[in-house]
């Protein structure tokens, strides 16, 4: 190659550097929020993955549309182009980069996880167990503290509810969590798989009936946000959602106090919450509508 | 085995004259014909699964729930997503396959032309099976594409003839066939190669459909099994899966998987075959590194039976696995890029003739382009926990079976239609419809990637305000996809009739398909050819001459 064919690469690449890292910076604000301590560490693993995808996706498109504009056969030109088979250096070039690529991501996400899970573990699943004997957690190594504060959480057919034992058995259809603290989720679900996801935690776990799962995160930013479920639940999955509040400490002390008083909007029963437009086509079919029914093993 | 003394050429008393229409609503035993007949019914699945995921576009246009009652709309995105998968993608690609797979081998036919011609009229009841099922007292089943129980148990109308009963009955069927004519293909393309044809003669699209066929004969039955025990959690009342049971759902999710993620390959295996075919010719250029492509779609088909469950990051898999699978999936990365370089590579420098085939071609690459970085990061579990089941895996999903599959089906009929008919296709009219085809599917699917990193979940029928620009923009993607369609369909029909005569070679292709008349008689070739060479030579060997009428752009 010619020192001017090296340059441009050069040049090149370097612009591609340039765009992929502006990119990458970029990627921040198609994110919501960082509401707990595990968005920032998602976020910056997420940066850096759009950043390298950046990279390799303007490289190559770049390269395929100069392709396309440049090497258009002219009309009436019906030779063979120079048969060039392969080229062994760049093949392996080109499976070796990908390679330490691949294991460099790999280690970042492994960190990334580890890093989860020391703030938190993020879930731990009590297997199926004869009642009374002691759950699984008992026995997983926790490297973070324990957590500061315990909710437990029952996901069923397009409703939520909350209760916080700490604080005389509070019930409540919208979450409290105190921000800068470690809470732990006893999840249980009442009927089929449920998911619990709050996009701006970066969190989500599946809830699976018959076991208790557990998932930890640390709260950081004060504010009201959305609990989506993250599993299809039935047909009125889309509108099984609830408010999801972190408050200062201070504020959360005094919501489970004004809670205990029944002060607090109590949990909406599931059915009422559904007011449905009316719609264009109906197909009448008979559905298993969202009720208060009880809970299976309890 | 087909008899393959020449004896049997054309005109024989038992089979129907090859230029007879009706032969395609035969139990036809020749693989052109049953090649066609998947093709053709498939696209007609197709057109009405597309029709479901429009219905859906139309009602994502507004936050509230007020086009479809939320039961139809859960049929439609299960019925979208099995009819497509199972009745478009699988049946298109066995067709592809099935025509040209004994054409490029230089065989008569399959190894088994009746178990062939059953694989393929096993589609038609299934289909009918999963349509029926809109008109049972419950209406279709509606817990999505997977089934997931404890959901997939309810039975709402309580009556034992259901639309989920019904869903696995197809899927079951569905899997039979697919069962049997990897059989098929596996066999045909071990033993029933061409004098000549070595592993590494072989066209990249054999080896492909070679290596597809090969996980549907691992994986098809796993899945088979699986909603087989469904049924019976269903209508048997057993416990396999169901927790009130005793069962336990997480064991559905591993056997669903164990299949239906290679299943992601089988779809797109066969594309990167007919990519492989489709830029060497119209880039006059030998394929950039034949045997590492070759190689890497064997490594595709072991990696991917090791990747299952990261699609159960969030499902309380324990952490080990969790990184275990990360890594195995990023590591199909590794195969997977070094197709997309080489080729770059292949069309880099070379004489590119610019014709809708190749649009198609070099589309499918810069699209699943796209699909492949998308998903590394959803490889990443950190990642993968915040936006798995949102709208980015929807997003990644399709780039993956509309950007690549679809679009390589195209690529393929564009390419092959000539051999097929006879009959050239309009080249204008196929442009149009790449580029509405092109900017239809990147203005669906784009702005899906970003409604799922902004939190939207996926299979949710109303939605929170702050989503509702961006679906307004994947929805007019959306109709502009479904009208792009509208070219195709007039161009193939008014083609295949009225089309310019083809000749046998009209892209000047090498390729043993390209040696036979178009289309070619019963039973391929009058002589079975021995092959000597490489098979994409251009520049090599002297390239086949200009056909009385030639098909350059």
């Amino acid at each position: 190659m010619t020192i001017k064919q090296n340059l441009t690469i050069a040049v090149l690449v370097v612009l591609d550097a340039l765009a992929s890292y502006w990119v990458g910076q970029t990627s921040q604000s198609w994110l919501p929020p960082q509401a707990a301590a595990e968005a920032i560490l998602v976020d910056d693993l997420f940066r850096f993955l759009v950043t390298i995808a950046a990279f390799i996706f303007f490289g190559i498109e770049g390269t395929l549309l100069y392709c396309y504009f440049a090497f258009s056969a002219a009309k009436g030109d019906f030779s063979d182009a120079e048969p060039v088979e392969g080229n062994i250096q760049l093949e392996i070039a080109w499976t070796v980069i990908p390679v330490v690529l691949v294991i460099w991501i790999g280690a970042y996400s492994f960190d990334v996880y580890r890093q989860m899970n020391i703030l938190g573990p993020m879930q731990v699943v009590h297997l199926h167990l004869p009642a009374g004997v002691e759950p699984a957690y008992a026995a997983t190594p926790e490297a973070g503290n324990p957590p500061d504060e315990v909710i437990e959480v029952e996901a069923r057919q397009a409703a939520w509810s909350f209760r916080y034992p700490a604080a005389s058995q509070v019930t409540s259809g919208e979450l409290h969590l105190p921000a800068g603290k470690r809470v732990r989720l006893a999840m249980r679900s009442a009927d089929v798989l449920h998911g619990f996801y709050v996009p701006d935690f970066r969190i989500k776990q599946d809830i699976i009936p018959g076991r208790t799962i557990d998932l930890s995160f640390t709260p950081i930013r004060p504010g009201r946000y959305r609990l989506y479920d993250s599993q299809f639940s039935g047909t009125y999955f889309a509108t099984m959602t609830a408010d999801v509040y972190v408050d200062t400490p201070q504020a959360y002390r005094q919501w489970l106090v004004r809670a205990g008083a029944g002060q607090v909007p109590a949990p909406v029963p599931p059915a009422s919450k559904i007011a449905e437009p009316s719609k264009v086509l109906n197909s009448g079919w008979p559905t298993v509508g969202p009720s208060p029914r009880q809970p299976e093993g309890r | 085995m087909v008899d393959v003394t020449s004896t049997r050429i054309g005109g024989e008393p038992g089979r129907p004259d090859p230029a007879d229409w009706r032969r395609y609503f035969s139990f036809s035993t020749d693989h052109k014909v049953i090649g066609i007949q998947y093709l053709v019914t498939g696209f007609f699945v197709f057109l009405l699964a597309g029709l479901f995921a429009m219905i859906m576009r139309a009602e994502l246009l507004t936050p509230a729930s007020d086009l479809v009652d939320r039961a139809l709309y859960n049929s439609l995105f299960t019925m979208h997503g099995t009819l497509m998968i199972f009745g478009w993608i699988f049946p298109a690609l066995a067709g592809l396959s099935n025509y040209f797979v004994p054409l490029m081998i230089g065989a008569r036919d399959m190894a088994f032309p009746r178990l062939n011609a059953i694989s393929f009229w096993l589609l038609p009841p299934a289909g009918l099976i999963l349509l029926f099922s809109f008109f049972v007292p419950g209406g279709t089943a509606q817990a999505g594409w997977w089934s997931y129980p404890p959901i997939s148990l309810e039975n709402p109308s309580g009556f034992w003839l259901n639309g989920q009963a019904l869903w696995i009955l197809g899927v079951a069927v569905y899997g039979v066939s697919s069962i049997l004519a990897a059989v098929n293909f596996v066999v045909t393309i071990v033993w029933m190669r061409a004098p000549g044809m070595s592993f590494f003669r072989m066209p990249i699209f054999v080896w492909t459909t070679l290596t597809a066929q090969i996980i549907q004969l691992f994986g098809v039955p796993a899945v088979t099994a699986a909603v087989v025990l469904l049924f019976f959690d269903l209508t048997a009342n057993t416990g396999f899966y169901n927790p009130a049971r005793g069962g336990n759902p997480v064991i559905y999710q591993h056997l669903f998987w164990f299949y239906s993620h290679p299943a992601v390959y089988v779809m797109i295996l066969p594309t990167f075959g007919v990519v492989s075919e489709v830029l060497p010719v119209f880039a006059r250029k030998p394929l950039f590194g034949y045997k590492t492509v070759a190689i890497s779609s064997v490594l595709i088909c072991v990696l991917s039976f090791f990747v299952w469950a990261h699609h159960m990051f969030t499902s309380g898999t324990p952490d080990w696995m969790r990184m275990f699978f990360m890594i195995t999936s990023m590591a199909i990365a590794v195969p997977t890029g070094i197709k997309i370089f080489a080729w770059t590579a292949t069309i880099w420098g070379g004489k590119l003739r610019l014709t809708a085939a190749m649009h198609f071609g070099i589309g499918f690459v810069a699209t699943f382009l796209f699909a492949g970085i998308t998903g590394i990061m959803l490889a990443a579990v950190p990642i993968d926990i915040h936006v798995s089941n949102t709208y980015f895996v929807v997003g990644h999903f399709h780039y993956v079976a509309f950007g690549g599959s679809v679009t390589g089906i195209y690529a393929a009929i564009y390419y092959w239609f000539p051999k097929m008919t006879g009959r050239m296709l309009n080249e204008n009219w196929g442009k149009i419809h790449f580029w509405l085809n092109f900017i239809g599917l990147n203005l669906l699917f784009v702005p899906m990637h970003f409604l799922g990193l902004m939190g939207m979940v996926r299979r949710i029928s109303s939605y929170d305000p702050q989503f509702q620009p961006l679906n307004v923009v994947s929805s007019i993607g959306g109709f502009l996809l479904g009208v792009s369609t509208l070219p195709f369909l007039f161009n193939v029909i008014f083609s295949w009739t009225q089309g310019k005569k083809a000749g046998s070679n009209p892209w000047r292709a090498l390729g043993l398909e390209w040696t036979t008349t178009s289309p070619p008689p019963v039973e391929n070739f009058a002589e079975i050819p021995v092959v000597t060479g490489p098979p994409y030579a251009y520049g090599q060997t002297e390239s086949p001459p200009l056909s009385e009428s030639p098909g350059q752009p």
